[in-house]
């Protein structure tokens, strides 16, 4: 049996007073500007629909590079993240870029696949140039108790992915406690993970602040362990630019300022970009915008 | 038994005597000093001598009630409950030894009589007491935050108790059965008037499964000792009945050298029901918890 | 935790509250009988903050003619007015002063911290809310004291003299003035000399509020004021919060007295870490139990007890997060930890780190920077302490903290009680049978279990042993404030 099944009690009150407490942080001037530029260049932009298609996946991946040209000197989001489908697409949009292509895969969003279906879905996303892999873990075999299946399923998708970095979606909004997501959250980093994360967006609630903690915390505890840094994606939910400095905070509060950037933290979101933008623009000209000058895609 | 007129023309076979001892640890030791007080009837007649128990007594009873303090606090209320209405029970059976013990104190039969059953009500009443005070003065309190939040009365710990001087039994009943009903332990001076009762009430505790130390009782000077009631670090609250303002004032400011609890109470004192003298040797407990709220809390988690 | 490759660096910028839409009088008399008065004595002293040293204002300084004064006042409101009102129209004052404190909370928030140096979020966060919840709650007794004390017949004790600490000013205020004029009675209250001001703000509001001119009297000034009051033959109770040592000789001073007495006085809390306690919420709780309010707390967590198998684990994260402490302008919106209340307090607690050194144990102290000015001590915490250690036993009253590692149960209940101390104690495990083991045999009036320095207005606060007797708070507070017959 792994030790990584057996995880620490939370307290769920504690957690959530600990929370409170970054959400009192002031963030003001010179420390706003440079937050919210750090959060413009930690976001995966994402479309995961049924009804993506070629033209809206280019579309999005053109503002992934232009997210205000207006405003000089804006740094372009992390990356994109798409279906497997929609790698080759996106890869050749972002050409001459640094903006990475994220693909989800293993039966996303519910797992619910055999595993060579999933090993193949990875495969193919990989070599469809994916730089990033998005899987989600089998819940099912979670809450069945079978650890060392959530394990060795992580592990083997570790493999498929070559150079491709693994982010593992726990799905926390199925997991049930912040016992569960710490002991879901080792589980994962044990197997391999190059990032942790909390959502698929499909299920709610996605990403909260308390979830957010108790992974981070599992990630300092592997640090603190081992000396190996593991990153961490909160995805679904966060759509303000104050709730992305809060997070920004509890990042540099929990883990500090050496996982402030994009190679070990990200936000999944899809509108958080123009509100992000919003505020830049706002603490330039001092105006609060409306919506109509932020391009949508 | 208090003995019968042993200076009157002997009736053979000679009347074997009791040696008043006082209470400590469940044992009946002489005092350590070896001194002693004489008791006489009304007519100056010898009944017995009573020991004059010194500091160091006082302080081997407190050691003793501090040992027992914490065990006699872990019982169960329902066995607190039951030991004490068995000390109902061995008093009820001594009932012509007491009374005798009065007469030769110089009460009448009738007052004898009445203080008597009145002291075998007051032990029944607080006996049931002892599995009830808890729910009467506790609390749920609603805390305006996630948490569980309850507070319960518990026991002082160790009292210094100095009994009233006229009655003879409930005096020194109302100065250690509330003590105990609420899990406290006590070193009791009884009253120097009266002091055979306390003893023969030390035989009665010592048979009814109240654990050794739970309460001491010490026959001797009231102005002697009170002071070193008073002072005692390891005793944590003091009661006294129908001390004068002097006195009082003496106990007090001694007693603050460790934030002891005072109570001075007046013998007929009517404003006050039994269960004042229970709850005026606890103190609240606060207890809080955090309550985990998945779907209540707001933030989804 | 810090990594070179990003070299990123993203620090707070400052974010102070503002003070202008405040005001703060040159200098304040003394509140009795409904109104400012200058002080018989001519005398004032002054007030400053302990962050920039600069002088806020001058305050009076009541002599024993002074204190005669506000009794007789509060004793003619109490014959006259307070006793004969319905209990009812109590209620409706005290409800009023409730609504008047939430609507100029973040003015008593910024007043409160430029006088004491506590930082704003605190003050801004539990000492002003807090304090108007006191007196929102206590309103509702007024006309209710009969369900409080059932079979008996509870009637108002009259006049009241309160004497109240520096580390909480106002909230302490509000424990004290709520249950007392609930009860039914007047009062006569006194600020300690350090942090008078929410104190006379309160009377301005008070005034606002239109409660009868006498009910409530504040006297400011230091010891001798105190003595004063407690001395006072027209008064006819003593609530004090404040050292044990001053407890201890309002006790012996009122002997003989008929005057009614609760000390709520200091403590030396045991907070105790088992190895299956949630460690990270445990750490947040070892950081709140002592660094709270600059460890100006009568309940603090200072004694902490780390069970052996994870105090390397407890250590490493609490000094982590220890250093996310922000130190410095109180006024700072993310200011942790604020300004040490006094100079003398300052020293004291330098004399308790100087002592620790001495004993040859380890000490850690946070990396943050230190204003130049005022009074301050950064979080400091010391290891492989014993309980038989100056630091473990005696209350330093600042954010230092003493760890003590431990093997048993039965051994840190022994070591947590044995302290002549018994106002808090701290448990952390996720076993519910052993916090219930834990939360009977340890001698303290407030047990937190799984969180720490929590307080409420329906919860009673008060300590055992040296810690004082009697309770503010809840049901059970009310009695402090009555006769029962």
């Amino acid at each position: 049996m792994l030790s990584s099944h057996y995880s620490k009690p939370i307290d769920q009150t504690g957690v959530e007073e600990r929370c409170a407490r970054f959400a009192t942080r002031s963030i003001k001037n010179q420390t706003k500007i440079e937050g919210l530029k750090m959060a413009l260049n930690m976001i995966d932009l994402t479309t995961l629909e049924g009804k993506d298609t070629p033209g809206k996946v280019k579309q999005m991946c053109y503002k992934a590079i232009h997210l205000h040209d207006s405003y000089p000197g804006l740094p372009t989001v992390a990356a994109v993240c798409v279906y497997p489908s929609m790698v080759a697409i996106a890869k050749e949009a972002l050409k001459g870029s640094a903006v990475k292509v994220a693909s989800v895969a293993t039966a996303f969003p519910s797992g619910q696949s055999t595993h060579e279906i999933k090993i193949a879905d990875t495969r193919y996303a990989v070599e469809s140039g994916a730089d990033e892999i998005d899987m989600v873990i089998s819940r099912g075999r979670y809450h069945s108790g079978d650890y060392q299946y959530v394990y060795d399923e992580i592990a083997a998708i570790k493999e498929a992915c070559g150079n491709a970095r693994l982010k593992v979606i726990l799905e926390t909004g199925e997991l049930g406690t912040l016992d569960d997501v710490a002991r879901a959250s080792r589980i994962a980093i044990a197997a391999g993970a190059d990032f942790i994360k909390t959502s698929t967006g499909k299920i709610k609630p996605a990403a909260t602040m308390p979830v957010t903690l108790v992974m981070l915390e599992v990630i300092r505890d592997h640090y603190f362990a081992t000396g190996k840094m593991v990153g961490m994606k909160p995805a679904g939910g966060i759509s303000t630019s104050k709730l992305a400095l809060h997070y920004l905070i509890m990042v540099k509060e929990t883990l500090g300022e050496a996982w402030l950037s994009n190679t070990w933290f990200r936000f999944g979101a899809s509108s958080l970009a123009n509100d992000v933008l919003k505020q830049l623009v706002k603490q330039q000209t001092g105006v609060y915008q409306s919506g109509n000058y932020f391009a949508i895609d | 038994m208090a003995s019968k007129k042993t200076t009157s023309k002997t009736t053979l076979p000679l009347a074997v005597n009791k040696t008043y001892k006082i209470y400590i640890g469940g044992a009946f030791p002489r005092t350590e000093s070896g001194r002693y007080t004489e008791v006489r009837d009304a007519r100056g007649g010898f009944i017995a001598n009573v020991c004059l128990s010194s500091r160091k007594d006082f302080r081997n009873a407190v050691v003793a009630a501090r040992a027992a303090q914490e065990g006699w606090q872990d019982r169960s209320a329902y066995n607190r409950s039951q030991t004490v209405y068995r000390v109902a029970e061995m008093l009820q059976q001594r009932e012509s030894l007491f009374i005798d013990e009065m007469l030769t104190m110089g009460y009448a039969r009738t007052k004898a009589k009445r203080e008597f059953d009145a002291s075998v009500d007051l032990i029944v009443h607080y006996a049931g007491w002892c599995d009830k005070y808890i729910q009467i003065y506790s609390s749920v309190n609603p805390v305006a935050s996630s948490h569980f939040n309850f507070s319960v009365p518990e026991a002082t710990g160790v009292v210094a108790s100095i009994a009233a001087q006229d009655a003879a039994l409930r005096g020194i009943i109302q100065a250690c059965v509330p003590a105990i009903c609420g899990g406290n332990t006590v070193v009791m001076l009884a009253s120097e008037k009266y002091p055979l009762c306390a003893v023969t009430f030390a035989e009665v505790l010592a048979t009814s499964d109240l654990p050794g130390g739970v309460v001491n009782i010490l026959t001797g000077n009231r102005a002697e000792l009170q002071s070193h009631f008073a002072s005692h670090m390891d005793v944590n609250a003091l009661i006294a009945w129908d001390v004068n303002i002097g006195d009082e004032i003496a106990i007090c400011r001694k007693a603050a050298d460790n934030v002891k609890r005072t109570y001075f109470y007046e013998s007929g004192n009517k404003s006050l029901q039994p269960v004042d003298y229970i709850m005026n040797l606890q103190e609240i407990k606060t207890t809080w918890h955090p309550i985990e709220i998945i779907k209540g809390s707001g933030s989804g988690y | 935790m810090s990594k070179k490759p990003d070299k990123i660096s993203w620090q707070l910028s400052p974010a102070p509250e503002s003070t202008e839409h405040i005001t703060i009088n040159k200098r304040y008399g003394l509140f009795i009988g409904g109104e400012f008065v200058q002080p018989l004595t001519k005398k004032y002293f002054n007030t400053i903050n302990p962050a920039t040293e600069q002088v806020l204002s001058e305050i009076a300084l009541a002599g024993e003619r002074d204190v005669d004064a506000a009794v007789k006042a509060a004793r003619k409101a109490y014959t006259t007015v307070w006793s004969k009102m319905p209990a009812s129209e109590r209620a409706r004052y005290i409800y009023r002063i409730a609504r008047l404190l939430q609507e100029r909370a973040r003015e008593f928030a910024v007043i409160e911290t430029m006088d004491g140096g506590k930082s704003i979020r605190e003050s801004r966060d539990i000492d002003v809310p807090l304090a108007a919840a006191h007196f929102f709650y206590h309103a509702g007794w007024a006309d209710k004291l009969a369900y409080a004390f059932p079979q008996k017949k509870a009637s108002p004790l009259g006049v009241v003299g309160q004497i109240i600490p520096w580390n909480f000013p106002l909230l302490m205020a509000a424990w004290k003035i709520a249950p007392a004029l609930a009860a039914g009675n007047t009062i006569v209250l006194k600020p300690a000399e350090t942090t008078s001001l929410t104190a006379l703000k309160l009377a301005e509001l008070m005034r606002d509020a239109g409660l009868p001119d006498g009910v409530v009297n504040i006297i400011t000034g230091a010891g001798d004021t105190g003595k004063y009051l407690v001395a006072h033959p027209d008064v006819n109770k003593i609530a004090f919060t404040g050292s044990t040592d001053v407890g201890k000789l309002i006790q012996r001073s009122i002997a003989g007295t008929q005057k009614k007495l609760t000390l709520e006085l200091g403590g030396k809390a045991a907070n105790i870490i088992f190895e299956d306690a949630a460690i990270d919420q445990a750490v947040e709780g070892i950081v709140n139990g002592i660094y709270f309010n600059q460890g100006h707390v009568c309940c603090a967590g200072s004694r902490l007890f780390v069970q052996e198998s994870i105090a390397v684990e407890v250590e490493r994260r609490l000094k982590h997060r220890m250093e996310s402490l922000v130190l410095g302008d109180p006024l700072d919106k993310n200011t942790d930890i604020g300004a040490i209340n006094s100079k003398g307090q300052l020293e004291t607690i330098r004399k308790y780190i100087d002592i620790g050194k001495k004993e040859g144990l380890e000490m850690f102290q946070t990396n943050c920077p230190v204003p130049a000015k005022g009074y301050w001590c950064r979080p400091t915490l010391f290891t492989g302490v014993a309980q038989s250690s100056i630091i473990a036993q005696e209350e330093i009253f600042g954010p230092v903290l003493a760890v003590q590692t431990f093997r048993t149960v039965d051994e840190v209940i022994d070591k947590a009680n044995n302290t002549p101390f018994g106002l808090s104690a701290g448990v952390w495990t996720d076993k519910g049978s052993k916090i219930f083991n834990l939360t009977s045999r340890l001698k303290a009036g407030v047990v937190w279990a799984n969180t720490y320095n929590k307080f409420d207005p329906t919860s009673p606060f008060g300590g055992y042993k040296e810690s004082g007797f009697g309770r503010e708070g809840g049901v059970h507070g009310l009695q402090a404030y009555v006769n029962l017959t």
